[in-house]
């Protein structure tokens, strides 16, 4: 019983992240993230994403803030938002949320803000999506390690 | 080589350092980006390297003893480092003034210097390089760039002591090794290392080297022609 039930906790990670591959949500950066946990390091991607999720959104309500402010002009802050945003997104292979961020550091070179507006709205859509996959993915893969039997520390 | 240092107490607690293995290199890796310096310290543990990760230029030259506010004479511990690898695009002090600090440096110029970046711009890389820079990495980091590393290491054992001639004439001659078996340092290879799962990238096959447009490793570049670049 345990055993079915182990198998099909991994057909339902494996498929989950074959969808979001195939929608071009992850790309192969992630897989490099996977490779790097092992016992020595059992959670490290759901540690790394965890310190990602934190980041990306202190950096969307910045992106808000100054995009609403009405004398609003300071384009170089906001490239500065963006670089970082796409440094992290593409280190966790966040492929999407990366490429909404290099639409809008264009909007952002032309001083578009309207453009900025409409990525950010995008950026927003993108970010929540990609969260609430990765949450859907190690919630079964704690499943998984509850249905093994083995304890591990539960980081949030 | 210069600068055996001894071990303080005050440097262990003061930075975070992994446990001491005289027998692993010692990478100080500099990254204003949290989860940056997360996967390289990851990266570069995996790969048997001691590491110590800072969040910005002015950090490491601390690091090292080289901050000026500090005078490098006056009793400044460090741990040996073997490999400084560091992001370019930084607030405060960039990679590219971190590296030029310390190849103006008589005590730390040996040390190599590998660049990150996630911009592929080819006056970058170059700028880098002439500067004095081993090699320039664009990120994200991969296992295959960090395993690279070793190549560039500085270790009187004789770990790595053929690569210890410094700058070009090292490349080359290993450039002429390489050229002869399957290349690792086109970074997408899947086939170079066992420790990679085959399924690298889900859309290309492994038997075919899925060569990726950004250049990089500019050892790579060195060994191309002019119609390679433009390819």
């Amino acid at each position: 019983m345990l055993g079915l039930g182990m198998d099909r906790l991994r057909a339902d990670m494996n498929r989950l992240l074959a969808l979001l591959f195939h929608q071009g949500v992850l790309d192969e950066q992630f897989l490099q993230l996977q490779q790097l946990q092992d016992e020595s390091s059992p959670n490290f991607v759901s540690e790394v994403v965890n310190i990602y999720f934190h980041e990306s959104e202190k950096l969307l309500k910045n992106l808000r803030a100054l995009l609403v402010e009405r004398e609003f002009s300071d384009y170089k802050k906001m490239g500065i938002h963006l670089n970082q945003f796409m440094g992290s997104s593409s280190s966790i292979g966040a492929k999407r949320v990366r490429n909404v961020c290099v639409a809008f550091r264009a909007a952002s070179e032309q001083n578009n803000r309207a453009g900025c507006l409409r990525a950010l709205e995008l950026l927003e859509h993108e970010y929540c999506y990609l969260k609430n996959k990765l949450h859907e993915l190690f919630q079964i893969e704690q499943q998984r390690v509850l249905a093994a039997g083995v304890r591990y520390p539960m980081h949030n | 080589m210069e600068g055996n240092f001894v071990v303080s107490r005050r440097m262990i607690d003061a930075f975070d350092v992994s446990p001491s293995d005289s027998e692993e290199a010692h990478v100080l890796a500099v990254d204003d980006s949290l989860v940056d310096r997360k996967v390289i310290e990851r990266l570069l543990k995996i790969s048997s390297f001691k590491v110590t990760a800072v969040d910005s230029g002015r950090r490491a030259l601390q690091f090292l003893g080289l901050d000026e506010e500090k005078s490098a004479s006056v009793g400044f511990d460090g741990l040996k480092v073997d490999l400084i690898i560091t992001d370019y695009c930084m607030p405060g002090m960039t990679g590219y003034e971190l590296l030029k600090k310390i190849k103006e440096s008589s005590t730390f110029r040996e040390i190599p210097v590998v660049i990150m970046s996630s911009e592929n711009v080819l006056a970058r890389i170059d700028r880098c390089l002439e500067e004095g820079a081993e090699d320039f990495i664009v990120k994200p980091v991969k296992l295959s760039d960090v395993k690279r590393l070793k190549d560039y290491m500085m270790r009187e054992d004789g770990v790595g002591s053929e690569s210890s001639r410094g700058g070009i004439n090292k490349r080359k001659l290993q450039d002429c090794c390489d050229l002869s078996s399957s290349e690792p340092s086109i970074s997408s290879s899947p086939s170079s290392s066992s420790s990679e799962s085959p399924s690298r990238s889900p859309t290309s096959s492994s038997s075919a080297p899925s060569i990726p447009t950004p250049l990089d490793s500019p050892i790579r570049r060195l060994k191309m022609t002019t119609t390679d670049l433009i390819d």
